[in-house]
């Protein structure tokens, strides 16, 4: 016994043992399973027959289908982008010396701690169509006269979700790439003001570079988590108004649970894979870490 | 403009005090207004009485009249108690499930350096980026053939799958920064790899134990895609798909318990949140960096 368990190989398949099993019932099966089920004509209720392509056939010739694909380009082009460029500022401005730093920083995260179904509550309030307060301060500026219908058109409706996946995101982008800006040594910012750097060439040539690898890190997650979106959308407009707002992955669910499809809901969450792959493998390639990044010499 | 002081603030002499208002001070401001209006609002919303909620006349941003009825309504004459129960106890068991299962796979990746851990450290890694809108469509169907659908068991066993990889990954990094030597030590007095695990590596991780253990009580607190499709009756919901699926119906004045009851339920995540700032912080950006 003794023997058995001072040997690393065994003793490690014991220590393995909870975890990996939990994963492989819970995830890897599922995962394959999904892949599977997306080439079936499944049912709630009723196993499915393997039909091919059929699915994926179905869905490129659907235009809800196609017009859920271009949404959720633009939703994590356009959140993406602005969760980095508010992100970086705001981290910037936390790495400045300010009173009440630490404060600043533990209220700043409350978007990101708090559950994202409940803050989309608020929000779901807040763009209300008759009792809006965005409205109501505006039409007291004297700035619009009509009540905006935030959720009710289209282009406003996916403006409107971008702005709520945003303000719930550009917190977690912020404090992540703070830390990376604290690792950055003061003397480098020194000797380019020395060298009679403006600040926008201290920030474009020491700040940035510096950051890059983090950037990369923090950016691939965003990108990842704000593609595969689920909750904000369901419960500020459940795809709507005229699917407008519908992601890959509310339709996946609206298809596959509500709809009892579930190979072409499967199918659906089978087609963003290649896309996420792709964003993991650009940032991976793309905005690795070099050596001279990390003090040594590049090769 | 550039005085001769040398201090630790770096070189924020440099600035002039009305620079600094507009470039620091005031954009800061503006951020923080933002980011926090939306819980003031849900403050200001759960306490105001359901006339001055609809009155267009009204200052909205103050309440004239404070009442508890929402509340009242909430507590007493919906569900909400059972989903917060709910919540509670599937947070809490898949939290410390996930926390004990990934010690040991943690350490044995870290440090019983088996046959083919690196490959398994790697695994992990993915895992931990595969995002549950891909995976809750096979998993219901795995849910159903164990036969715990709609159960409490659907949620506790099925939140580990996003918990694992992360507390893992974390803690990896965590035993990591313990020195071999420590081991060694121990190894040559004898030591069994269980004593060494629970005596040595297990009291030197507390610090990285709480901040995987705050983020995965947080993660499972905040979810809602499994609970949504594993669950459908209203005594095993969670309090987020509670409250959108079943406050929500009729009742065109329903505003006001709706955000009473996001902001009970995002009291306890914040509350934990504030007496573990640094935890939190550390876990996310440990989750982020290599």
């Amino acid at each position: 016994m003794r023997g058995f368990l001072d040997n690393r190989n065994a003793l490690g398949l014991v220590f393995m043992l909870p975890a990996g099993a939990l994963l492989l019932v819970f995830l890897t099966y599922p995962l394959g399973l999904g892949t599977w089920l997306g080439f079936t004509d499944a049912k709630i209720g009723r196993p499915g027959a393997w039909i091919g392509l059929e699915n994926f056939e179905f869905l490129f010739g659907d235009s809800v289908a196609r017009l859920s694909l271009f949404n959720t380009f633009f939703y994590t082009v356009v959140a993406s982008a602005l969760k980095f460029v508010l992100g970086l500022w705001l981290a910037m401005l936390l790495n400045k010396h300010i009173p009440f730093k630490a404060f600043i920083r533990a209220i700043v995260l409350l978007p990101f701690i708090v559950p994202t179904a409940l803050s989309a509550i608020a929000f779901w309030w807040i763009y209300d169509s008759q009792f809006s307060v965005v409205s109501w301060a505006l039409v007291r500026l004297g700035l619009i006269h009509q009540y905006i219908d935030f959720l009710g058109e289209p282009w406003l409706a996916r403006l409107s979700t971008i702005a709520a996946n945003v303000w719930r995101g550009v917190p977690f982008v912020a404090i992540t790439l703070l830390a990376g800006l604290q690792t950055i040594a003061p003397s480098l910012y020194e000797a380019a003001a020395l060298d009679g750097a403006t600040e926008w060439q201290k920030f474009r040539h020491v700040t940035l570079p510096l950051l890059t690898p983090i950037i990369a890190v923090v950016m691939t997650f965003s990108v990842l988590f704000t593609f595969t979106d689920f909750q904000l959308i369901y419960v500020l407009t459940r795809g709507g108004p005229l699917n407008a707002t519908h992601l890959m992955a509310t339709l996946s669910f609206q298809r596959a649970i509500p709809g009892g499809a579930l190979g072409e809901g499967a199918a659906l969450a089978t087609a963003m894979v290649p896309f996420l792959l792709a964003a993991i493998l650009f940032s991976y390639f793309g905005l690795q870490r070099r050596a001279w990044q990390q003090g040594g010499t590049d090769k | 403009m550039s005085e001769t002081a040398h201090d630790s603030t770096g070189m924020a002499y440099l600035d002039t005090p009305a620079r600094r208002w507009v470039t620091v001070y005031l954009p800061l401001a503006v951020f923080l207004f933002v980011l926090l209006f939306p819980f003031y609002w849900m403050g200001m919303t759960a306490f105001k009485p359901d006339a001055e909620l609809i009155s267009r006349e009204a200052n909205p941003f103050w309440i004239h009249n404070p009442t508890f009825a929402h509340f009242d309504k909430l507590l007493f004459h919906t569900s909400y108690p059972d989903w917060m129960w709910n919540t509670i106890i599937v947070s809490v068991v898949s939290t410390f499930a996930s926390l004990a299962a990934s010690v040991l796979a943690g350490y044995a990746i870290e440090r019983l350096r088996y046959k083919g851990s690196k490959q398994v450290g790697l695994a992990i890694f993915l895992a931990y980026l595969v995002p549950p809108s891909i995976l809750f469509i096979p998993l219901a169907t795995v849910v159903f053939q164990l036969g715990i659908f709609d159960t409490r068991w659907a949620l506790i066993l099925t939140y580990p799958t996003f918990l694992v990889p992360f507390c893992t990954w974390l803690l990896m990094g965590y035993f990591r920064s313990i020195p071999y030597e420590l081991e060694e030590c121990a190894l040559i007095d004898g030591a069994t790899r269980w004593q060494i695990l629970t005596q040595i590596i297990l009291p030197l991780s507390v610090p990285g134990l709480i901040s995987a253990g705050i983020f995965a009580f947080t993660l499972s607190w905040n979810e809602f895609i499994y609970a949504l499709t594993f669950v459908s009756s209203s005594e095993v919901k969670t309090v987020p798909v509670g409250v959108v699926t079943e406050l929500v119906e009729g009742d065109v004045y329903h505003w006001g318990s709706l955000m009473a009851g996001a902001l009970l339920g995002s009291l306890p995540v914040a509350i934990l949140y504030s007496f573990f700032v640094e935890y939190y912080v550390s876990g996310m950006t440990g989750a982020v960096k290599e």
